[in-house]
């Protein structure tokens, strides 16, 4: 009897046992600290003082970023890295995937390795690489390229078009292994019977893989735009926080950083990320009006 | 099928192409590794493998606890790694295989806390390791981190698929314990799943730049990308050996390509394909 009452309260425990030190940890080091960013927020506080030195300032903080000439270029700049870098990498993508796909046999997977190689590597050893790559004298890039040497990552007319390449490099693969995935998926019996009622290529790609691959540019373009308004490795490593230019280049999560860990502001700075959050969260809204809802539609 | 022949060298071109612009900076920091400073940056710059590896590292070790950092990087590595296939794969049995109460509500957390923006977490993150005393500290990087919400979500899709449940039934009536079965029933059949989600565990570790750039202070304690970017300075980088550095932090991971790329991207898609 006793074993048994054991047993039963052993297997009624047991689940919530096992998922309890996820739980603790998110509590901890995530659901805590997101609420407390948003006390934080609306606060003014001297973080070497202790938290006694809170001062109460309502929305003061999110009025101080919001008329911050430099929150707003950082977002203009933000804005620009993710059109810049990341529309070409779906357009770029989704094409590619469909080739990779319909016409690549043997040398798939080497290719396809090759292109999501940036996306797993170190984003300080890339940016590295492409300081050396892009620098003025003797960089490669500039030895390849006709034109009198450009100062790539020392001009801000340069250094934003060179960031958003090297996170399109970065990021290329990524998209192409998500279309590859979602094209995987669809039945080849659908383009053999286009074939048979004499569809091109080209009709078929209209009307049979684009439709079906809705769901996964919806799925897509959200992580991209996800990913782009946080952007911070590699503008960050690329030009040096000390350089001329690295104001014309910071990103919104840049500027928080520095409103945190340079100025000491960590009120602003939590109101900073709030904001940042509510353009991410607009921005997925509208995405999921433009492809989420009819993609859903055809699912099911 | 048959396209036109011109068009299908058209393509084959331009993804070649492609494929070198993708290829080259990795072959560039291998080649730049085994060069000095000056040979870098001269016209036209070094293509070919020169000799100056070794005194890279040299430089190196001079300039960082480059060994140490190194050292660091596996640490935090395998411990965030061992600890998210043990947290992960014991929550994801839960999911997959019981019913109970609030199952569904605590299981839209897991998923919804996938969805919440890292930098969020930035600021009070760095605040909450600092008020427990963990700044400057391996823990910092690999406690927050230890049960990831994707591998929860992968471990329950593998669990819930792979796992034949008369095996949990049958163990249970020869007298085992819940955690027992876990241990010897579940989790010798994880294999392949553990796998990967070790493998991208420790490599999302390895990358991790602005974790270690928040919580960690002196140089004994960077990570290897933290040391290399401390290196980096506006006039007086030595650049063959931050080349040489980076081959390093390169190296693991194009290996791990090697031997597990299908695996790898495998895993990484796999939220993508369920969502």
């Amino acid at each position: 009897m006793k074993t048994l009452l054991r047993q039963l309260g052993g297997r009624a425990a047991a689940p919530y046992l096992f998922v309890a030190p996820f739980f603790l940890l998110f509590a901890a080091f995530g659901l805590f600290p997101l609420l407390f960013s948003i006390v934080l927020s609306l606060h003014q506080w001297d973080a070497s003082a202790g938290l006694g030195a809170m001062q109460w300032v309502g929305l003061q903080n999110y009025w101080y970023a919001l008329t911050d000439p430099w929150f707003r270029s950082s977002l203009g700049h933000t804005f620009w890295y993710g059109l810049a870098a990341g529309l070409p990498q779906h357009l770029l993508a989704l094409p590619l995937a469909y080739y990779i796909h319909r016409r690549l046999k043997r040398s798939r997977n080497f290719v396809v390795g090759s292109y999501f190689l940036p996306y797993i590597t170190s984003s300080v050893a890339i940016a590295l690489i492409f300081s050396t790559l892009l620098s003025k004298d003797f960089g490669f890039i500039n030895l390849i390229l006709p034109g009198a040497p450009r100062d790539w990552l020392g001009d801000a007319d340069y250094a934003m078009p060179a960031i958003a390449f090297v996170v399109f490099w970065r990021y290329l693969g990524w998209n192409l292994v998500l279309y590859l995935s979602a094209l995987q998926v669809i039945d080849e019996s659908l383009y053999e019977a286009a074939t048979l009622d004499g569809a091109g290529p080209w009709q078929q790609f209209r009307h049979i893989t684009l439709p079906l691959l809705r769901p996964m540019i919806y799925f897509a373009v959200t992580m991209t735009i996800i990913g782009s308004l946080q952007l911070f490795d590699e503008p960050f490593i690329l030009v040096d926080s000390e350089s001329g230019v690295a104001p014309a280049v910071m990103t919104t999560a840049m500027f928080m950083y520095r409103m945190a860990f340079s100025y000491g502001d960590f009120g602003t700075a939590s109101a900073i990320s709030w904001l940042l959050f509510l353009v991410i969260a607009a921005l997925s809204w509208g995405n999921h009006r433009l492809f989420g809802q009819a993609g859903g539609e055809h699912g099911r | 099928m048959a396209a036109k022949p011109h068009g299908r060298w058209i393509a084959a071109l331009l993804l070649g192409a492609g494929l070198l612009i993708l290829v080259a900076p990795f072959y560039f920091t291998f080649v730049f590794a085994t060069h000095e400073r000056a040979q870098i940056f001269s016209a036209p710059p070094p293509l070919w493998f020169g000799a100056q590896f070794l005194g890279n590292l040299q430089l190196l070790t001079e300039r960082l606890p480059f060994w140490r950092n190194v050292g660091m990087s596996i640490y935090v590595g395998l411990m965030t790694t061992a600890l998210n296939l043990l947290l992960c794969s014991l929550a994801g049995f839960a999911f997959a295989v019981y019913e109970f109460r609030f199952k569904r509500g605590l299981f839209a957390c897991v998923v919804g806390s996938m969805m919440l923006p890292s930098f969020l977490n930035m600021i009070p993150g760095y605040l909450v390791v600092d008020a427990l005393g963990w700044i400057d500290q391996p823990r910092a990087l690999y406690i927050p981190a230890a049960a990831g919400a994707l591998g929860i979500f992968m471990m329950r899709q593998y669990i819930a698929s792979a796992i034949p449940f008369e095996l949990l039934d049958a163990a249970r009536m020869d007298g085992c314990s819940e955690l027992r079965i876990f241990r010897s029933v579940v989790l010798p059949l994880l294999g392949p799943a553990l796998g990967t989600l070790g493998l991208i565990t420790f490599i999302a570790s390895w990358n991790n730049f602005v974790g270690p750039l928040v919580v960690l202070r002196s140089v004994e304690q960077y990570t290897l990308p933290l040391a290399l970017r401390s290196m980096q300075s506006p006039n007086n980088t030595e650049w063959g050996a931050l080349m040489a550095g980076s081959a390093i932090a390169m190296l693991p991971l194009l290996l791990a390509f090697v031997f597990f790329a299908k695996r790898l991207v495998a895993g990484l898609t796999a939220g993508a394909v369920r969502g």
